[in-house]
């Protein structure tokens, strides 16, 4: 049975992108079919993190409307064969993409994968509309701070309300993945505490992923965090959260501040 | 010097380099996007128009690759033909001479 599972936020720059890449390598890495699907019509960058770039031939609007068949516009990752990118228009107009046309490909990509990742874009418009509209699962990408906590809230009131399986009458399974995590700054008591935000959200949660420069490495290479460095602590973050996301219980990792041999000697703070 | 340093004890390898040459291929292409064609995308289309001419297209059949390059860009179309093609097709021309 094929999973459907939108990564969303409301607010943007919080992760979202990042968090598809990386979920969906670790997936195909535990030997799940996965395709990422990129829903930012005209502001792509799902391609970029996963570094397929240079290879986009045909996109998703492309295939709603017809103009490519699904085949022709997945894109495979060359360093894992079960993992595949749909990107998204850069040019397009956004408005291309129709409910119907999203609700066909959706439904194709089902019969061919585990595991279907939709990566929203920023708003509580249209496009992160339809990038959860046909969704089973959701991650919902939260930074510890107001606003974010603000905008996953409206998200959470829209997975309850405004997809198909809402309308049904079911539930879309939700999940809260707090990324940006800084061990440093929630010591200090700068951040909001995770079990501030869980009570606030109401909303079990998937993870916790901290703030690490391993992020920013593996986006310039083009790389998943969870494939250019598998051992670095926001690949084993986000390693966790998909075996939860498989079913399986694993303890729960809070980041804490660790300073590096390096980092000591120098008086720094790791990253 | 510092830095280059720090890297080698740190073990880790600059990889701002490798960002800045992924961008500069990118948005090449992207910039000379706005406002004209794609060429490689008129190529692709032309190519397929051509070849649609001549056998019936099965979209199953056909794979369009394309990878980006700073000096050059290399597009790959790769058509299945099916093997009996020469035939059927001298066989409808006879036909259609005929009548
Ligand atoms: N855990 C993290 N540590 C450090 N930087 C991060 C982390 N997660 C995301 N980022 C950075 O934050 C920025 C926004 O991330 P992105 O995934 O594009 O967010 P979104 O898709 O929600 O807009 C990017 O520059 C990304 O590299
Ligand atoms: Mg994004």
């Amino acid at each position: 049975m094929a999973n459907v599972l939108v990564v969303t936020s409301g607010k943007g720059g919080v992760g979202k992108t990042t968090s598809t890449a990386a979920l969906g390598a670790a997936l195909a890495q535990a030997g799940e079919k996965v395709v990422v699907i990129d829903f930012d019509v005209g502001l792509r960058n799902l391609d970029l993190v996963m570094g397929a770039e240079r290879r986009v031939v045909f996109d998703l609007i492309n295939v709603v409307q017809g103009v490519a068949k699904l085949q022709q516009a997945l894109i495979r990752d060359k360093r894992l064969e079960n993992l595949w990118l749909l990107p998204a228009s850069q040019t397009r107009d956004k408005d291309a993409l129709t409910d119907e046309g999203v609700g066909r490909v959706i439904a194709e990509l089902r019969t061919k994968f585990d595991w279907i990742l939709c990566d929203s874009p920023a708003g509580i418009e249209r496009g992160a509309m339809l990038a959860m509209r046909y969704a089973d699962q959701a991650v919902i990408v939260t930074n510890p701070e107001v606003s974010s906590v603000r905008d996953s809230d409206r998200i959470i009131g829209m997975l309850d309300s405004k997809t198909v399986k809402a309308e049904q009458g079911e539930r879309v399974i939700k999940h809260i993945l707090i990324t940006r995590f800084d061990p440093a700054r929630a010591a200090r008591g700068e951040m909001l505490s995770i079990d501030d935000i869980l009570e606030i959200l109401a909303t079990p949660l998937l993870g916790i992923i901290p703030e690490s420069q391993d992020v920013l490495r593996a986006s310039n290479v083009g790389s998943p965090v969870t494939l250019n460095n598998v051992a670095s602590a926001p690949a084993r973050a986000y390693t966790d959260a998909v075996r939860r996301l498989m079913g399986e219980t694993v303890d729960m990792v809070v980041p804490t501040e660790r300073r590096g041999l390096m980092n000591r000697l120098l008086g720094r703070r790791a990253a | 010097m510092s830095m280059n340093l720090l890297r080698l004890f740190s073990g880790s390898k600059a990889t701002a380099p490798v960002a800045r040459e992924r961008l500069q291929i990118l948005l090449a292409h992207e910039r000379g996007l706005r406002g004209q064609p794609d060429l490689l995308a008129t190529l692709r289309e032309e190519i397929l128009a051509v070849v649609s001419k001549h056998i019936q297209l099965d979209p199953d059949k056909v794979t369009v690759k394309l990878d980006r390059g700073p000096a050059v860009s290399t597009l790959e179309v790769d058509i299945e033909v099916p093997n009996d093609f020469e035939k059927t097709k001298a066989l409808a021309e006879r036909r259609a001479g005929a009548a």
